[in-house]
């Protein structure tokens, strides 16, 4: 009996503690908002985290989007042969990629890299007591550190997905035509045929909030790092697992949201 | 007498505050007049810093209340601190140096924060801010603080902090971690600038020898509580258990160094 009211004990903390951290997340959002409003923006800083977080991030998400444009493309016409439908690959491919693989491979890629870069820095700044002396020099550490990195997260991961949808047909192009025989004119075609502005706009827009959702968990686990130097390394990996996470719950939702408009 | 609130830079009174249930100050009294310079003395992990913090509104008191330069700042909003900050300088422990940026715009930040300066005009503040903590050499406003040694960091942080000219100087731990020629050095300049710029200074420390030689006034936090306070030499006098305890603790440290160096 003790031992399940210890048990319940436990539960209900873990439950407060859950509440608490949702709830100062929530304040952060609010304070940044509030910042956007203010005279003076860090526009310049912006500018620099657009470069450090975005332009950076190009190479692991071609990497990553072309590879898999390749290999989806080399299993779809492997499947759809079974039906006799190989050469629509292009079709399918760009259906999927624009919905829904460009804009997740790229926002979870970006969690990875941003996420912790973000959460490594401002982590290190917290526990060597950079943020209190902002904030003890008059300065807002909202409106210098997290509104950059957040507008920055926000405009770049959009801009990435494109780069990311592009070159994921390109290497499904590739594929098709040198394994399959199918002619790029025609894998091109079924690509226009069956893709629309709508389904490149849906995949886009999600990218808006999965960047801000990654700036924010970033800045939010690098804010609250404590206890040192092993505190920013625990952090930061907590900011990765929990911006991926945050980023494929909140797709499912606005994937709802977006279909029911 | 009751001298009027506006004679005292910094007032805490009945101060409390725990961490996760577990109490760190009980009740701290302690009132800073303007111009003055208070060390606050004690033990490591004693809360000296963690009473700092309350000074420039990093920590918020459970219970008492907070008064600085004038303003009772207990239930102060963040944005309403500001023109308050605007008028302290902290030099933080670790010196808390931007590492990003080089030793100028360090220096710069408050300057560019607060005030709306021409390029020439921030340059000039900065090298005389420099200059005062005896950093006068050109060279070092491009390097970055990783390239500093801790004696230089300890004296940018210094003039980070008296960049706006302020009219009050937290000090956290300025000589901790510094070899003594670095800590003496450090020591004269607190000293220095608070005859010079007619600053008050608070510093905590647990350097006997920082505090012996530029306090016009000591209180020693013991127990959560300012266990003493008064002058340097009232407190040397004084039988009070916490000051003998810290004092002859302290003390014993430094003789048994001395009869080292006597005997060698």
């Amino acid at each position: 009996m003790n031992g399940r009211a210890a048990g319940l004990g436990r539960l209900g903390e873990a439950v407060i503690d859950a509440v608490e951290r949702f709830g100062d997340c929530a304040r952060l959002v609010g304070n940044t908002l509030r910042a956007l409003g203010r005279p003076r923006p860090p526009l310049r800083e912006t500018l620099r985290q657009m470069h450090s977080l975005g332009v950076r991030s190009t190479l692991v998400v071609a990497v990553t989007a072309s590879f898999t444009g390749m290999v989806f493309s080399l299993q779809t016409a492997f499947a759809l042969t079974r039906f006799g439908a190989k050469p629509y690959v292009g079709g399918v491919l760009a259906l999927a990629l624009l919905r829904e693989l460009g804009p997740a491979l790229a926002a979870v890629m970006f969690a990875g890299r941003v996420a912790a870069g973000i959460t490594a820095e401002l982590g290190s700044m917290q526990v060597t007591e950079q943020v209190d002396a902002i904030r003890a020099m008059g300065a807002d550490p909202v409106q210098k550190l997290v509104l950059p990195r957040v507008a920055a997260a926000t405009l770049m991961l959009p801009l990435l997905t494109v780069f990311a949808d592009v070159l994921g047909i390109g290497g499904g192009l590739v594929v098709a035509s040198s394994q399959y025989g199918i002619s790029p004119h025609f894998f091109m075609q079924t690509v226009t045929y069956n893709a629309t502005v709508n389904d490149l706009v849906s995949g886009i827009a999600k990218t808006f909030f999965f960047g801000a959702i990654i700036g924010w968990v970033g800045c939010y686990m690098g804010l609250t790092t404590s206890g040192g130097t092993v505190g920013v390394g625990s952090a930061t990996t907590q900011a990765v697992v929990t911006s991926s996470i945050s980023v494929l719950i909140a797709d499912f939702f606005l994937t709802k949201v977006l279909l029911a408009l | 007498m009751t001298p009027e609130r506006g004679e005292y830079a910094v007032e805490l009174r009945a101060v409390h505050k725990a961490f996760r249930g577990h109490p760190v100050l009980r009740g701290v009294d302690l009132a800073v007049r303007r111009g003055e310079a208070v060390t606050i003395l004690g033990g490591s992990g004693i809360g000296k810093s963690v009473c700092l913090k309350h000074m420039i509104g990093l920590l918020h008191p459970d219970a008492g209340r907070v008064t600085v330069l004038g303003t009772d700042v207990t239930e102060l909003r963040e944005r309403d601190w500001v023109p308050i900050r605007r008028r302290c300088g902290v030099v933080f422990q670790s010196s808390a140096l931007f590492d990003s940026l080089p030793v100028y715009e360090n220096v710069a930040y408050p300057l560019r924060e607060h005030l709306d300066l021409a390029e020439d005009e921030v340059a000039r503040r900065v090298r005389q801010c420099l200059a005062g903590v005896g950093l006068p050499d050109a060279q070092i406003e491009g390097l970055l603080p990783a390239e500093l040694s801790g004696g230089m960091r300890k004296r940018v942080g210094v003039a980070r902090a008296i960049a706006l000219e302020p009219e009050l100087v937290l000090y956290d731990e300025p000589t901790t971690g510094l070899d003594p020629a670095n800590a003496r050095r450090i020591a004269s300049l607190i000293g220095e600038l608070g005859r010079r710029l007619r600053v008050t200074s608070v510093v905590v420390t647990h350097d006997l020898e920082l505090c012996f030689s530029i306090s016009d006034r000591v209180a020693l936090l013991s127990g959560g509580r300012i266990a003493a306070e008064g002058s340097v030499d009232e407190l040397r006098a004084s039988t009070h258990p916490a000051v003998r305890a810290f004092l002859e603790g302290a003390y014993d440290e430094t003789r048994v160094e001395e009869e080292r160096a006597d005997g060698q």
